[in-house]
């Protein structure tokens, strides 16, 4: 039986992991990560799972570790947050390369420096080209969802990479939130039997991974790593309709939030949703036309969508939690952008830099935002990335 | 699975094995790194065949035949020269690669 809990996002997402009950888990424990590897590390010690749980002394070593095992043919999975994610940079590149379907959460938290332990999405933000699928997670609920179709995603035949769930730190991973768990039996069906290829233990058909690539080969297999990226859209879709059929609860690329018959609108990502979401009921009594888009597929990215969903906008405000310095906005400005500059007729765009390093964003200044877009889609012009709340 | 590695250079970037895996095991012998050589082991002296250059050699490029020294794959063989240094009877010289393409011709 399904059943209803009280749990924080990281116990969830670690209970998730506990009825995957993957053979490799190879992780280091980071603020606000470590209650993930604590819980799941209490299982391996319970002997609630069979998992083989690799203590090491860093990230760069916990991928390492989730490469090798993964390649031998594990299923394999590991978590992670902001400056562990940095120190995984070489390796997320080669696990995408290698085609393995390692299943990461990033709880999401801002990148020194300054030193700091609360969320943004810079770190998985910096991580966006490395070849991974990324999943964002509103809430508890979504980031136990979440974890549990990524391996069915990552591990699909015409897919076969690796995917990272990214939830928000501290306000997801933990906040306790009330959510519905799935049995463990429905967990191990749905994610089934892990059926790797090419696995280095099959002394009976040995294989070379992770060779030397030199430029007469080094260009096609990056082509080929693109198709994989565009393949997982399909996928993502398969995968989301099964989950639907056994968990009730149906998602999509993005979700839509009264946007229909909006004028202006916003795009975010994660935990925002939710107060962007009340914001937009507040400002509906009033009257004001405004609806919401919220990304849960950032890689790949669903462009043709996203332009579809927007094309009728008067104005929309993108927001995000990373900015990307030196260029025109932040990533989720220029990717929504880029998808709408082929549109006939085309909403105006501004970009919103809001909650770097875990500062709160509330309803006033989703309010905020708003009210600029009304002004927007009269006229006026406003130039971006604007700083949203910063002190000035 | 097998390929022809001839090939291999033409290959569309859809033809690759996914995740730049290579599918056959030992085609590294089909890479022939001996030009990258510019000092040649030439057995000088007298070998007793203690077999220590083939232990030490990095690219299997001792050839031994009948538990007996028969000679160097200089197809593969990058003359780094550890050959030389282990063998106890010093029997072992790495001679000038150029000169010694020379006198072959």
């Amino acid at each position: 039986m399904a059943r209803t809990v009280a749990m924080t996002g990281n116990i969830g997402c670690a209970y998730a992991m506990k009825q995957i009950n993957p053979d490799v888990v190879a992780a280091y424990p980071i603020t606000p990560q470590t209650t993930i590897v604590e819980e799941f590390a209490n299982y391996v010690a319970n002997g609630e799972v069979d998992t083989e749980y690799i203590n090491v002394e860093s990230e760069h070593s916990a991928m390492s570790a989730c490469i090798g095992a993964s390649a031998a043919g594990s299923r394999v999975m590991t978590a992670t947050s902001s400056q562990g994610l940095a120190y995984m940079w070489e390796q997320l590149y080669i696990a995408s390369a290698m085609r393995l379907p390692i299943v990461m959460h990033n709880v999401n938290r801002a990148l020194s420096g300054p030193i700091n332990i609360h969320c943004d999405h810079s770190d998985s933000m910096g991580a966006r080209d490395a070849g991974w699928v990324q999943l964002f997670s509103e809430n508890a609920q979504e980031a136990y969802d979440n974890t549990i179709m990524a391996i069915r995603i990552a591990e699909d035949p015409s897919v076969r990479l690796p995917v990272m769930v990214l939830l928000d730190g501290f306000i997801v991973s933990h906040a306790i939130d009330r959510f519905d768990l799935l049995d463990h039996a429905v967990v191990r069906e749905f994610v089934g039997e892990h059926r790797p290829v090419n696995p280095l233990l099959d002394l009976d058909n040995p294989v070379t991974l992770g060779s030397f690539s030199l430029p007469p080969y080094y260009f096609e297999q990056k082509r080929q790593l693109r198709a994989a990226l565009d393949a997982a859209r399909q996928v993502v879709k398969e995968v989301f309709d099964a989950y639907a059929a056994i968990s009730g609860r149906r998602y999509d690329f993005f979700e839509t939030y009264r946007l229909d018959d909006a004028e202006v609108g916003m795009v975010v990502l994660g935990s925002t949703a939710g107060t962007a979401r009340y914001a937009v009921d507040v400002l509906r009594e009033k009257g004001v036309k405004v609806g919401l888009l919220k990304l849960r597929l950032f890689r790949p990215f669903p462009a043709r969508g996203v332009a579809r969903a927007l094309s009728h906008l008067k104005a929309v405000g993108v927001m995000d939690r990373s900015d990307s310095f030196g260029a025109e906005g932040g990533p989720v400005y220029t990717e929504t952008k880029s998808a709408l500059y082929d549109l006939d007729k085309k909403p105006a765009v501004v970009g919103y830099i809001y909650g770097l390093g875990g500062r709160d964003t509330g309803p006033t200044q989703i309010e905020r935002v708003v009210e600029d877009l009304i002004n927007v889609a009269g006229g006026e012009t406003i130039k971006s990335p604007v700083y949203l709340g910063i002190k000035e | 699975m097998k390929w022809n590695i001839e090939g291999a250079e033409g290959w569309k970037w859809c033809e690759h094995p996914a995740g730049a895996a290579i599918l056959e095991a030992g085609n590294a012998q089909y890479y022939k790194t001996g030009g990258w050589r510019t000092l040649r082991p030439t057995l000088e002296g007298k070998c007793n065949n203690c077999l220590q250059c083939w232990i030490f050699c990095p690219d299997t490029a001792v050839i031994v035949e009948d538990e007996k020294f028969a000679g160097f794959d200089l197809d593969h063989c990058k003359g780094c020269g550890i050959c030389s240094e282990v063998c106890a009877l010093k029997a072992i010289a790495m001679v000038d690669e150029q000169s010694a393409q020379e006198e072959d011709r």
